[in-house]
């Protein structure tokens, strides 16, 4: 038997460990379909039931009292109509940016849809383990941090598919593009996702290290999914919030995350707030990774 | 590393689980250069988790090792460069093909693909499942995965493999199957083999020197045909028509160690049974004894490991429940 030429390259098996876990994704219809389903689901069935801005176009409100019509003339009653026609648009643009709350909403699952993604790392690493498949890796001469930042990253590069998914769905729905809109605006959505897909699911990853129990990953999942889609900006303005609320959404990752979606796609405000989104999702990712590869270090080499 | 130096050599080896459970306890050997070295013993007794501090997926509580002349402790990334492991459960990927799997190995050990696609094929070759390399592992049987996680262990040309349990819940032909592979890695590549096992035969048919284990300590190492001379040799049992005493006459037969007379049978142990027995039958006939029965046995690595655990390998088995709470005990301390 000969010697090997081995890699010296501390990072090697990075991609062949990704690619595995990518290949179970698409090479497995059934999920990789529920996948697409859901967005849809969330999409087609909540976002166009919420119809909020029929609430306050003019056919919500009745018609004038007949001796309150008695004291205008027809041109003031015509400006009132006028007036709260147009009130529809001015309380929706000043509460949501927008006025199409189904665009406010869908720019928010285009976010959110990443949590529901990395949430699967948890249950992935889980099964690495009781599978034995784990076991293998950790004999072969693979850095420990390789081991999870594969998994962290095939779940970002999943996130970034699925919110692309979720946006070409949204305007196959009637999404309102911003004024600012151009292509590039598509790449600045799909590099926040990704940023934000990699701290989740190094969070993820980082909760279930430890644990060879199932039931683990998915209670974590329910106890952190709810919150942090309702301390987000997903279905509602942050600033139309309760003081104690708006304390927590105001360092929500997803947040952030959100604002920068909604700011590149469907608001015609300007730039401005971008870097500081970028800046929190990234510091949130880079802190929350390199907690994940250091608990890794601690846990994987028991 | 030469030729004759220690392959691994193990001193004071200890592994204590949550500070109580001690599951190896101050274990010291060595296996030498193209040996094949097996670890003996009952489920629980401390094979798994000596093979997991020595391919360094897990840390020792004291003691130390060197594999391959690492350090297991302090250059477990070198070790892990160069040896093979063929663990205890199936740790294929279902989802991939047997092809992609080995693939996915030599991946992990960093062998560049120009390499390693030409030797997954080998692999596939040795291991005879060529035919089956695009099909996906969750369509294999028992007997083709065992054979596709040798040819993952052997993806990096290791000097020395390990071998967990390599033939658990096989059947009869997939298991001299693996043991002619086994022997076959030996003989054809001089590679160096250590493996656990709780099958007394498999012990005995492969392996050139065994270590007994129980309860973590190693209790003692030696060839299997040493182990089983060390009893006092074989056990020739006899019968006689005459009820005169004939110790005396066995006594003086070449390689006769001891004769004992137990309800009207003799019972004589010999150094080598084959020879002795024809010279009883004649030294008999000539002195007018008649023989009514003779039987020869062999020792037993049974026999062995109820001499130096003072318990059959079979109780020591116990049921088939205490044995699967061991094993699932055993396997949540080691996560």
């Amino acid at each position: 038997m000969t010697e090997d030429k081995l890699s010296k390259n501390r990072f090697h098996g990075l991609w062949a460990l990704t690619n595995r876990d990518l290949k179970k994704w698409y090479q497995n219809p059934i999920v990789f379909v529920i996948g697409i389903i859901q967005p849809i689901l969330w999409l087609a069935l909540l976002g166009k039931a919420m119809n909020i801005s029929s609430i306050f176009s003019s056919s919500s409100i009745p018609a004038l009292p007949a001796s309150l019509a008695a004291t205008l003339s027809p041109q003031q009653i015509q400006g009132l109509g006028t007036y709260f026609g147009q009130m529809s648009n001015t309380i929706m643009s000043s509460t949501f940016g927008t006025t199409s709350y189904f665009s406010f909403m869908a720019m928010g699952m285009v976010a959110f849809v990443t949590v529901f993604t990395t949430a699967f790392v948890g249950i992935s690493v889980v099964f690495d383990r009781r599978l034995g498949f784990m076991n293998k890796v950790l004999s072969t001469p693979v850095s420990r941090s390789v081991i999870i930042t594969s998994k962290v990253i095939s779940a970002s590069i999943r996130s970034v598919f699925q919110a692309a998914i979720v946006t070409v769905i949204a305007f196959l729905l009637g999404l309102q593009l911003g004024a600012n809109f151009t292509a590039f605006s598509i790449f600045g959505v799909f590099a926040i996702v990704f940023l934000i897909g990699f701290g989740l699911a190094s969070m993820f990853t980082a909760i279930t290290l430890r644990t060879t129990r199932m039931e683990t990953p998915q209670a974590i999942f329910n106890l952190v999914t709810l919150p942090l889609m309702f301390a987000s900006s997903a279905y509602f303005p942050i600033n139309k919030m309760p003081n104690w609320l708006q304390a927590i959404a105001n360092v929500n990752p997803i947040s952030y995350t959100i604002d920068a979606v909604r700011r590149l796609m469907i608001f015609g405000n300007g730039y401005s707030q971008l870097p500081l989104d970028f800046a929190f999702v990234g510091v949130f990712a880079a802190v929350v990774t390199t907690i994940c590869v250091m608990l890794s270090w601690r846990f994987l080499n028991r | 590393m030469t030729e004759n130096a220690d392959v691994i050599k193990v001193e004071g080896l200890t592994k204590v689980f949550n500070n109580s459970l001690t599951a190896v306890d101050h274990i010291d050997f060595s296996v030498k250069h193209g040996e094949i070295f097996g670890f003996l013993g009952p489920n629980g007794a401390g094979k798994t988790t000596t093979i997991s501090m020595l391919i360094t997926v897990l840390r020792p509580t004291s003691g130390k090792a060197t594999v391959l002349g690492g350090d297991i402790a302090k250059q477990s990334l070198d070790v892990r460069s160069s040896i093979g492991v063929v663990p205890q459960e199936y740790t294929a990927d279902e989802d991939l093909t047997g092809q992609e799997n080995i693939l996915l190995c030599a991946d992990l050990y960093g062998i560049p693909r120009s390499v390693s696609k030409k030797r997954a094929l080998e692999l596939l070759q040795l291991v005879e499942l060529t035919g089956f390399k695009d099909k996906r592992v969750q369509t294999y049987s028992g007997g083709m995965r065992r054979r596709l996680e040798l040819a993952c262990g052997l993806i990096n040309r290791p000097k020395l493999l390990f071998l967990d349990e390599p033939t658990l819940g096989l059947d009869v032909q997939t298991r001299a199957a693996t043991w002619n592979y086994v022997k076959m890695l030996k003989k054809e590549f001089g590679m160096t083999l250590f493996l656990t096992t709780h099958y007394l035969e498999e012990a005995d048919a492969l392996c050139d020197r065994i270590a007994i284990i129980d309860h973590g300590k190693i209790v003692v190492i030696g060839t299997p045909a040493d182990l089983k001379d060390g009893l006092g040799g074989d056990i020739i049992t006899l019968g006689i028509q005459k009820e005169t005493d004939i110790t005396d006459l066995i006594s003086k037969i070449e390689h006769v160690k001891e004769v004992k007379k137990e309800n009207g049978s003799y019972i004589i142990k010999s150094a080598n049974g084959e020879l002795t027995a024809p010279l009883i039958i004649e030294a008999l006939r000539k002195n007018g004894h008649a023989v009514t029965k003779l039987s020869l046995t062999k020792p037993t690595l049974n026999e062995v490991y109820l001499q130096f655990t003072g318990k059959s390998m079979r109780d020591a088995e116990e049921s088939k429940d205490n044995v699967f709470r061991q094993r699932m005990t055993m396997r949540r301390a080691r996560q």
